[in-house]
């Protein structure tokens, strides 16, 4: 069985908005918009968005971290918003694992929205059902774009590659090797939702570099020359002042 | 949560309503084994007119919540899953069936079906409030089970939520009963009241169980379990939209702790102390009209703070990731 799923990278992520940017270009007007806002240019400006990114210090300063965080709909294998759902509008498929909402279906009771402990899925003020990220269902499985472009828009959207998508059941697949490679971890673990997206954490990347590493002590073909040196006789910079 | 006026309405509205019922079922069933007079038709059909008033105001009420409730049919669709489904087929035929009740009584199409061993008429009021009752039991559970079965929501998630459910309904619905009865049967204020003061008593003792309980909840979901990160210190510094979201809008009360303390005391005083004491003197002297007129609108009133209090207090995990707007 497929479970598509997203694979965030909280390494590599740097908060640029362009995933919410463009998730919220393509959805408003593709399959699963329109993504009306309120207020746009006034005070207090709001809207339906799929897909938003945080923001978050961790530690003390001056030893901080910014860690920034995109969070959608992380399309659960057990999903506890749709078992609730009174009307059948929510559903999950059985095909690829994807969490739909369907909007002719739903009567906005927001019922759904209390069962999700993540948050993921917001009521459209103006069309007054729930919405929630497709995955761009619209999009990876349109025969007339190229490999490339049947990915969801945030993944196409991310300028760092901090986004993958792929199916998490397939052990081969990118998002799988990520998963398991790099410490790939689920949100809310103690709910049991299992969700399909997972985050690959923060890590520590110091490059040790020892001179024998860019100047080979041993050279065993005599090839490698030497990098010059200033000659001892040269002022260095803190002897600017000796002459 | 951010309490929606539309369901404070419907579920104090259809608590009233199945605890009504419930009382004047009661009379009848007492009076049916000789333990109380019997009460005249028109009592009951009157009776049963006010418990439809109260669901349909509930129902009424609940259409305020959906943002389409021109689609509200369909909810019936996935009982096998889901509770509010449950209620929604639960609810119509509840009414159904009380408007059957009344109609027997109304129009004094009540024959005697059969006969109990120990000489006590079964009459068709009888089977078709049997069957009320169940339904306006199961109308509770499902009521209850919407909330308690939200595991998230641990203030919820407890079987206390159904027992309160039972408990509250059914003590405004006796205490209605009572001053109903100030007017159409006097000799059954004594009879109402009582009850009305025993359930009131228990449902204070439900209620303050469970916000014993729900004082002592740690919570389960944290930042880091949120966000994966376990350093004991992380601050947020945006939620990713300046001017508020769905998220802002729906899981936060937005009020002060001060005004979230204040109306417990309110509700512990209005649904529950002085009810008590009003219904208590009707028990003990004669009808008091305008004190159970009292202690109906004043549990009310209570009735409608607790439902209030119950939404605010309870704390939705996705609240972590929308601690601060910048």
């Amino acid at each position: 069985m497929t479970q598509l799923a997203l694979v965030i990278d909280l390494n590599v992520c740097v908060g640029c908005h362009a995933c919410v940017t463009n998730c919220k270009e393509w959805n408003t007007s593709g399959l699963a918009g329109p993504m009306v806002d309120q207020n746009p240019y006034g005070k207090d400006p709001t809207g339906t968005f799929f897909n938003r990114v945080q923001t978050f210090e961790v530690g003390e300063f001056p030893n901080t971290e910014t860690i920034h965080f995109p969070k959608s709909c992380l399309h659960c294998e057990d999903p506890p918003c749709v078992p609730v759902c009174p009307t059948g509008a929510s559903y999950k498929r059985k095909e690829d694992g994807i969490v739909l909402v369907d909007y002719d279906k739903c009567i906005g009771c927001k019922y759904c929205s209390w069962a999700c402990p993540y948050g993921a899925r917001e009521l459209d003020e103006h069309q007054k059902i729930m919405k929630k990220c497709t995955l761009c269902v619209d999009r990876i499985y349109d025969k007339t774009m190229t490999d490339e472009e049947r990915r969801p828009a945030c993944v196409r959207a991310c300028p760092t590659s901090a986004r993958l998508f792929g199916d998490i059941h397939d052990p081969e697949s990118e998002v799988s090797k990520a998963i398991r490679e790099a410490g790939g971890y689920q949100l809310m673990p103690e709910w049991g939702t299992s969700p399909a997206n997972h985050y690959l954490p923060r890590r520590k990347i110091k490059l040790r570099i020892r001179v024998d590493e860019i100047e080979r002590a041993d050279n065993p073909l005599k090839i490698d020359g030497l990098l010059p040196r200033p000659d001892k006789a040269e002022p260095a910079l803190d002897d600017v002042t000796s002459w | 949560m951010k309490p929606a006026f539309s369901v404070i309405f419907l579920t104090t509205l259809i608590g009233t309503g199945q605890g009504l019922f419930l009382a004047l079922f009661t009379a009848e069933s007492y009076a049916a084994f000789g333990l109380l007079p019997p009460q005249t038709a028109s009592f009951h059909a009157a009776g049963t007119a006010f418990v439809l008033l109260f669901l349909a105001g509930g129902l009424i009420a609940s259409f305020f919540h959906l943002g389409r409730p021109e689609r509200a049919w369909r909810t019936a669709t996935q009982w096998r899953t889901s509770w509010l489904s449950r209620e929604v087929i639960v609810l119509p035929a509840f009414m159904g069936v009380t408007f059957l009740y009344g109609m027997a009584h109304g129009l004094g199409a009540n024959p005697v079906l059969t006969t109990l061993p120990s000489g006590a008429p079964v009459n068709v009021t009888a089977v078709l409030g049997t069957a009320g009752t169940v339904l306006a039991f199961a109308l509770f559970v499902c009521t209850g089970m919407i909330y308690a079965c939200l595991r998230f929501l641990r203030e919820w998630h407890s079987p206390l939520t159904v027992v309160n459910y039972i408990l509250l309904g059914s003590a405004s619905g006796f205490t209605f009963a009572a001053t109903y009865a100030a007017w159409t049967a006097p000799g059954l204020v004594r009879f109402f009241a009582g009850w009305a003061l025993v359930i009131s008593f228990i449902a204070m003792l439900s209620r303050i169980a469970s916000l014993v309980r729900n004082a002592r909840l740690k919570p389960k979901s944290t930042l880091q379990s949120a966000l994966g990160i376990k350093h004991p210190r992380i601050v947020q510094k945006t939620q990713g939209a300046m001017g508020g979201s769905f998220n802002t809008r729906e899981f936060f009360h937005g009020r002060p702790q001060t005004v979230l303390r204040s109306v417990k005391w309110f509700f512990l005083v209005f649904a529950f102390a002085l009810p008590m004491i009003l219904l208590g003197m009707a028990t003990v002297a004669e009808a008091l009209a305008p004190s159970l007129i009292a202690a109906f609108i004043l549990q009310c009133l209570g009735l409608i703070a607790e439902r209030w209090f119950f939404f605010a207090q309870a704390s939705h995990p996705q609240n972590l990731y929308y601690q601060s707007v910048a």
